[in-house]
C-alpha cells in the first residue's frame, strides 16, 4: 500500500537522524532528557505536519525561482505559531527548550521534505509523510533523550531508577554525550540492517 | 519584467497571509502568555518570602540602581511582603552577570532588617548536572538568616562560609557576589525601600 510505504518509510529506512542525519543541531542539543526529547519531536512533527499541508496546497501557485523563501515564510510561521502555543499552555517545556523552538525554522528536516516531498506530491500523501517523518524523528529523539537521561542522571522523565545512591553519568547529559549515544545507536541500526540482508540473500 | 511581477505578487500574498495568522494566534494567546508570566513571577516571590502576603503591582517601590551603557536608567523593583498588614519581608532580582554561560537572575528576599529569607534562580543557562545545582535547595538553603553582619560573602574555595559545587565554582561564586551586592543596595537605601 503506497500510503502505508509513505508513512513507514520515515520510521526506520529514511529516518531523518539516523539515516539521513538532518536536523542534527536540535537532535543534539536538546536531548538532555527523554521529556525535552519528545518535546522537541512533538514541536517538529506538528510545524512538519502543518507545513507540509500548506506547501502541496500551494504547490501549483507558488514560481519555482522564490520557492525557498516562500516555503521558508510559511514554516517561520508554523514555528511561531507552536512557540506562542507553548508558552501560553505549556510553559515548563517552553522554557526548557528554550532557544531551540524558533530555531526549528532552521531545521533541515522540514525544509528538506518540503522541497523534495511536499512541492511534488498532493496534500494527502504529504500529510501522510509529515506524520511518518515526524513520528520517526520523535522516535529517535526520544531514544537518544531516554538513554543520556538514564545514565546521566539516573532517571527516566523524571523518576528515579536506580535509588539516590547511583552516581550519575555526568557526560552523558553533556555535548559528547549527545555524539557518543548517537555513534552507538547508527552502529546499531547499521548492524541490525546488515544482519537483515544477510538472512534475505 | 511580467515574470517578476509574478514572483513579487506571489510572495507577497503568501507573506501578507502568513501575517495575518500570525496576527490571529498572537492576539488568542497574549493573555495566557502574560497570565504564565505573572504566575511565575509570583511563585518566585512566594517561595523567598514564604507565608506573606505579597501585591506585585499595589504594593512595591521602584528605585534607579544605576545606568546602563547607553546612559538608561536601571531600574530594580522591591516588592514587600506583609503579615497583618505588617512589613514582614522585601524581594527583589539581581543579576548575576559572570556566570559560567550567560546571565543568571536571582530573585532575593529579606527581612526588613536585611537577612536573607530565602533565594530562588530565576533563569540561568549553566551546565546540567555541574553548575546547575545552584537550582538545588541544598545550594539556595545556605542563604537563609545570613547577612551583611553575621556571614562571610564568599564561597569557601576563597574563604568564605558558602559551599561551592564539585566542579563548578564559577556559578556559586557569581550567585554569592550577586545576593551580597543586593543586600549592600538594600543597606544603602533601606529608608526609601522600608517607607
Amino acid at each position: 500500500m503506497n500510503l502505508a510505504r509513505e508513512f513507514s518509510k520515515g520510521i526506520w529506512r529514511e529516518n531523518a537522524v539516523f539515516r539521513l542525519l538532518l536536523g542534527l543541531c536540535p537532535t543534539l542539543a536538546v536531548t538532555t532528557s527523554a521529556e525535552n526529547g519528545l518535546g522537541m519531536g512533538l514541536a517538529t512533527t506538528f510545524v512538519l505536519i502543518c507545513s507540509n499541508i500548506v506547501v502541496s496546497l500551494l504547490r501549483k501557485l507558488i514560481p519555482a525561482k522564490v520557492r525557498i523563501p516562500a516555503f521558508i515564510v510559511i514554516i517561520a510561521s508554523f514555528v511561531t505559531v507552536v512557540q506562542l502555543g507553548m508558552e501560553a499552555y505549556v510553559y515548563d517545556l517552553y522554557k526548557s527548550l528554550g532557544i531551540f523552538i524558533p530555531l526549528i525554522v532552521v531545521n533541515c528536516l522540514i525544509l528538506g521534505r518540503a522541497e523534495a516531498f511536499a512541492s511534488r506530491n498532493n496534500p494527502l500523501l504529504s500529510v501522510v509523510d509529515g506524520i511518518g517523518m515526524g513520528s520517526g524523528f520523535t522516535l529517535a529523539l526520544f531514544i537518544l533523550g531516554a538513554v543520556r537521561e538514564i545514565l546521566g542522571s539516573g532517571t527516566l522523565l523524571g523518576f528515579s531508577l536506580f535509588g539516590p545512591g547511583y552516581q550519575p553519568f555526568l557526560l552523558m547529559i553533556l555535548p559528547p554525550g549527545a555524539f557518543i549515544t548517537l555513534g552507538f545507536l547508527l552502529a546499531g541500526m547499521n548492524r541490525i540492517d546488515a544482519i537483515r540482508s544477510v538472512t534475505r540473500s | 519584467m511580467k515574470d517578476i511581477l509574478r514572483l513579487v505578487v506571489a510572495l507577497t500574498l503568501i507573506t501578507v497571509g502568513a501575517g495575518f495568522v500570525l496576527s490571529m494566534v498572537e492576539s488568542v494567546t497574549r493573555e495566557p502568555i502574560a497570565e504564565q508570566r505573572r504566575l511565575e513571577m509570583m511563585r518566585a516571590l512566594e517561595a523567598v518570602l514564604p507565608g506573606m502576603e505579597i501585591d506585585p503591582e499595589a504594593d512595591s517601590v521602584e528605585l534607579v540602581t544605576g545606568t546602563d551603557r547607553k546612559g538608561r536608567d536601571v531600574i530594580r523593583t522591591f516588592y514587600r511582603g506583609r503579615r497583618q498588614q505588617e512589613l514582614a519581608g522585601i524581594a527583589f532580582s539581581v543579576v548575576a552577570p559572570d556566570g559560567y554561560s550567560g546571565n543568571i537572575a536571582i530573585m532575593v528576599g529579606i527581612d526588613p532588617e536585611g537577612s536573607v529569607a530565602g533565594i530562588e534562580i530565576l533563569s540561568h543557562a549553566e551546565t546540567p548536572g555541574l553548575g546547575d545545582k545552584i537550582t538545588h535547595e541544598a545550594f539556595k538553603g545556605q542563604f537563609k538568616q545570613k547577612s551583611l553582619d553575621n556571614a562571610e560573602w564568599r564561597v569557601k574555595k576563597d574563604g568564605g562560609e558558602f559551599d561551592q559545587i564539585t566542579g563548578a565554582t564559577i556559578s556559586p561564586r557569581a550567585v554569592v557576589k550577586a545576593v551580597k551586592s543586593g543586600l549592600e543596595f538594600f543597606r544603602e537605601h533601606r529608608q526609601e525601600i522600608v517607607e
